[in-house]
């Protein structure tokens, strides 16, 4: 960005910590962004001529002398149909050694969709992964993220739910991507021949950690230029979130904010929501879906950020490594997909619902068998027989290697009734089981 | 009078410090103008010439120096005909008159329709003398009376001078002149507007509730019930299914009013609410829900500060409806959000904090509005009432956070979700023995409980609640002890508390049938499953226990799925009833 002649330009910092620089400044407006030095930053806080700035590179080196300009903007981003295609950092600019892009300057971050607007979510978003399809379905509209251990493959998952989905566009946000897992991105849609419909925007471990704070509003006005100008169906990855939260908190420290819960600052549930509530079915026909990485230490979902992230999503996705199968699995008893009441039953097959309450149902009685046996307390034959369910259930519908189409993983199900129960520990509709219960075992 | 003018001197995120130049009061709104856009603050400290205003839009762009307009009195709520099937935001602004698919900011839009006629009927004449809530005259409100009233904030004795005629009138025409003690006339019209921070306290008494207030849910009803102007609260992680129950409580309870806060919460579930309720019909009335129901949605990702308001402006129209001698429930869903929306604020004010970083003053601000709640009786005999239900949405599922404890100190109903019974997918999830209702200790309740149900039924329930306690005693010995180290008895008790569990706690709300339990339903299932827990049963063995009772539940369930006393319901009650039969051989 070149100095142009009518901006403002101060030479002496008032203040300078880790993350953040004060300088003695008139007209500064809220929001706006200064270069400090080479560094961009963005005023956080005016108390008459101090202006606070947040400095996304950090401050280290920087001198009380550095020249600080104002832009006389709000960090935006120029959208048109040529983003396609194209990695971007978190100010917008490429990474993949192609051109800047061109196009109309948008504000990131901007307002909220009139909820009045919005439309019902109503379409599935089908992965062929069973544990998400079938127990936790995917609807184009909603927002959900992976709960999972830093240790788990979410991103891999993630990727492939991704590119088997059938949406126009798919938006990556990445916040401290290890530079591996960004190359894994890359290569994965390179592989898929994916590239003209991603647009990624990537902070790695290599930047600066204040910068990811950008990452989600710019992955997002890219992804409402599509939805709501070009209609189309978007479909947004945001990973990780919990390293985002890490970089408002590191912020609001240094700004002397009092911590609420694990030192996350007060505003963490609003800073959260205005994110995913860009999520949304449009009255146009476009939509935005979210799908996020929310990386739990040790499993603990009462951490503030997952436990705030729960109650703004719209359902969690638990991955689990289930032992007895060796495979990574959807956990069925701690994933939700709030949404799924939409669209399953109606776009799927009418015994969906059912089958998959009762399937649930089954796969606790195992679980119960299972502590059962660890107590050392002998097993019923009923036990026996859901036990044998669990292995089957699992390995062939919850792992997440599974890529079939919703009927088949329920004619998979009915089969494993079949095997292993009879209709009336099965209990569900009778007319249903009159219907789909295969004939012969 | 002059209204007092500032200038920006400080900007952190929507605090904004204003150097005043005259008389500002606390709580007063005030416009900054910014470039096109002038955007609504409400003080919230002064100190000095400074005063500390929060917006309630995005401060982008703000500058030092802006300018800033004082109107010279607090956050209103308009309230007049025509509230009733809008869609508010948490400033009242009308949802659906606004331009584009983005809410913008700056953009305030009119709460009522200003064209629209109303059939007016006098209920006044001249000569009377009136006061404050007093009814001078009614227009029909879908199918409600809704009563033109005297100003709220008319103060004394007021005698009517002249009133309109019955017939066609917009809200802003005169409807009436009053003449107040001195002589003066003053001039009534359709809409009257309020400070929402203010409790409306226009009646003659405020007695300690003594009805039941049906809800159609099974373990509130039968288990807990709450009262009509009563206060509960429901308590849960995410995902135990607060919204969901909220929703059906919506749709069920036997009131005239409904008014639903969406405070902080997700756009989506509001969108359900707008898709759904225009298409479902009142089971009371056979008109559409939405004729009945004023939405006030703040979602999460709309600004913090008119959250905090939206509670306020969603209890004020509450009370207005009170005082036509209506009953009328509110349901907020989250006053958490509420409160973080307390705690940001409190947090840029750099006040000292309290618990968790929540203002000190939080319980006292929970209670206070909760208190807003009530039976009334209105000076001319009428009754009306608000029942409040608010949901609480604990950090990490634990109660025992400043919001849940504050709340339980407020409320007198407590239905606690719980996270084990939403696991194994039992909702509702309400715990039943966490769980209470205070008035169930209520002499007046327990009075008019035996008038309607008998006075059999209190003493039933409180066993029934007995049960469910015993069950789940025997049910942890079984799991020490394992199923053949304990007598078949402890199976037996384990299993009457599974039969209460899944044939009367448990309710389907996905269920056109089963979603909606009227009372006398309840009555005689409960009745009738508690019939077959009163006996002690034999068993050889614990298989054959189990077998019984699994059976047993399978034909209740099917049972609740029917239509009450139909072809079907019979005959899953004769399988009942011959399984039961065969057992006591």
């Amino acid at each position: 960005m070149n100095n142009k002649a009518f901006q403002r330009v101060y030479t002496h910092l008032d203040a300078v910590t880790k993350a953040t620089v004060t300088v003695k400044a008139q007209g500064a407006s809220n929001d706006e962004l200064a270069m400090v030095g080479d560094r961009l930053a963005q005023v956080v806080k005016i108390e008459g001529d101090r202006v606070t700035l947040q400095v996304f590179s950090g401050t280290e080196g920087l001198a009380t002398n550095v020249e600080v300009a104002f832009t006389g903007h709000v960090p935006g981003l120029k959208v048109s149909e040529d983003l396609a295609g194209r990695f971007f950092d978190a100010y917008g600019h490429p990474i993949d050694g192609g051109a800047e892009v061109e196009g109309e300057w948008r504000e990131i971050g901007g307002p909220s969709v009139n909820p009045m607007k919005r439309k019902q979510p109503s379409q599935i978003i089908p992965t062929g992964i069973a544990g998400i399809d079938l127990n936790n379905t995917l609807v184009s509209g909603q927002k959900i993220p992976f709960f999972a251990d830093p240790d788990q493959p979410y991103n891999q998952v993630m990727c492939m739910v991704a590119l088997r989905a059938k949406v126009d566009k798919i938006i990556l946000g990445g916040m401290g991507l290890t530079n591996d897992d960004y190359l894994f991105f890359r290569k994965s849609f390179e592989n898929a021949g994916a590239l003209d419909k991603i647009i990624c925007f990537v902070n790695t471990t290599e930047n600066p950690p204040v910068e990811r704070l950008l990452i989600p509003d710019m992955a997002l006005t890219a992804a409402e230029y599509f939805a709501v100008d070009k209609n189309e169906k978007v479909l947004v990855l945001l990973t990780d979130m919990t390293l985002y939260a890490d970089a408002l908190s590191i912020v609001s420290n240094r700004m002397d904010q009092i911590p609420s819960k694990d030192s996350m600052p007060g505003s963490l549930y609003s800073d959260l929501a205005k994110i995913y509530e860009k999520a949304a079915e449009l009255p146009s026909g476009g939509s935005i879906t979210i799908l996020a990485v929310t990386t739990l230490s040790g499993g603990d979902i009462t951490h503030a950020v997952p436990d705030n992230t729960g109650y703004i999503t719209e359902g969690q996705l638990f991955l689990r490594n289930d032992s007895d199968v060796n495979k990574v699995i959807v956990d069925p008893f701690r994933s939700l997909s709030r949404l799924k009441q939409l669209v399953i039953g109606k776009q799927t097959r009418e015994d969906h619902p059912q089958v998959m309450n009762a399937a649930v149902r089954l796969y606790a009685d195992a679980a119960n068998a299972k502590t059962k046996l660890e107590n050392g307390f002998e097993l019923s034959d009923y036990d026996e027989r859901a036990l044998a369910f669990a292995k089957d259930y699992s390995a062939n519908i919850l792992a997440i290697d599974i890529n079939i189409d919703t009927t088949e993983m329920l004619d998979r199900i009915w089969r494993m009734f079949a095997r292993y129960f009879t209709q009336t520990e099965v209990a569900i509709k009778q007319e249903l089981m009159d219907k789909y219960w295969p004939q012969t075992k | 009078m002059e209204k007092t003018k500032g200038k920006v001197i400080g900007i952190v995120s929507n605090l904004v410090m204003v150097k005043t130049e005259g008389p500002v009061a606390q709580n007063e709104i005030c416009y900054i103008r910014l470039d096109k856009v002038e955007l609504m603050a409400e003080v919230i400290k002064i100190t000095g010439d400074t005063a500390y205003v929060q917006v309630f839009e995005s401060t982008r762009g703000l500058k030092v120096g802006c300018e800033v307009v004082f109107e010279g009195q607090m956050l209103e709520a308009t309230l007049g005909p025509g509230l009733l099937s809008s869609n508010y935001d948490g400033l009242q602004n009308n949802l659906a008159t606004m331009e584009g698919v983005f809410l913008k900011r700056g953009c305030y839009t009119a709460p009522l329709d200003d064209a629209k006629k109303w059939d007016f009927t006098p209920l006044a004449k001249p000569g009377d003398k009136v006061k404050a809530g007093h009814w001078l005259g009614e227009v029909k409100e879908g199918w409600l009376p809704h009563k033109i009233m005297v100003p709220f904030k008319f103060k004394g004795e007021y005698t009517v001078k002249e009133i309109s005629p019955a017939g066609s009138y917009t809200i802003h025409e005169r409807m009436a002149v009053l003449t107040d003690a001195k002589g003066e006339d003053h001039e009534v019209t359709m809409v009257q507007k309020w400070p929402v921070k203010v409790a409306i306290s226009c009646y003659k008494e405020k007695p300690r509730p003594f009805k039941v207030l049906e809800t159609g849910v099974r373990v509130i009803d039968t288990f807990n019930p709450i009262a009509e102007g009563g206060t509960g609260f429901i308590p849960g992680p995410f995902g135990s299914g607060k919204t969901v129950l909220q929703h059906a409580i919506s749709k069920q309870a036997n009131v005239d009013v409904i008014l639903m806060a969406a405070c902080g919460e997700r756009a989506n579930e509001v969108v359900e609410i707008f898709a759904e309720f225009p298409l479902l019909v009142d089971p009371r009335t056979g008109r559409s829900l939405m004729e009945r129901t004023t939405i006030i949605c703040n979602t999460s990702n709309m600004p913090v500060a008119a959250r905090e308001a939206s509670v306020y402006t969603a209890m004020t129209i509450g009370e207005y409806y009170r005082s036509m001698g209506l009953r009328v429930l509110l349901l907020a869903d989250s006053t958490s959000r509420w409160a973080q929306a307390l705690r940001e604020m409190s947090n840029r004010l750099e006040e000292l904090p309290g618990p968790d970083a929540f203002p000190m003053d939080l319980p006292a601000i929970i209670s206070n509005f909760y208190a807003r709640a009530g039976f009334v009786y209105l000076d001319n005999g009428a009754t009306g009432s608000i029942t409040f239900i608010g949901t609480v949405s604990p950090a990490g599922g634990n109660l025992k956070e400043p919001v849940t404890e504050g709340t339980k100190k407020a409320a007198r109903c407590f239905y606690a979700l719980s996270q084990s019974r939403a696991d194994s997918k039992r909702y509702p999830a309400i715990d039943p023995i966490d769980s209470y209702s205070k008035y169930l200790e209520y002499p007046e309740i327990i009075e008019s409980l035996d008038r309607q149900l008998g006075e059999t039924w209190v003493p039933l329930v409180n066993e029934g609640k007995n049960f469910v306690l015993r069950g789940k005693e025997a049910y942890e010995q079984i799991n020490i002890l394992g199923d053949d180290g304990v007598p078949v008895s402890y199976h037996d008790r384990y299993w009457k508390s599974e039969l209460i569990d899944f044939v009367i706690l448990q309710q389907d709300a996905f269920d056109k049938t089963d979603s909606l339990c009227p009372m006398e339903r309840q009555k005689y299932m409960f009745e009738k499953v508690m019939s077959i827990c009163h006996k002690e049963r034999e068993f050889d063995t614990f298989t054959e226990c189990v077998d019984f009772y699994k059976k047993l539940i399978n034909f209740f369930r099917q049972m609740n799925y029917c239509q009450f006393q139909d072809e079907k319901f019979k005959s899953y009650e004769q399988q009942v009833d011959a399984l039961v039969a065969e057992q006591e051989g």
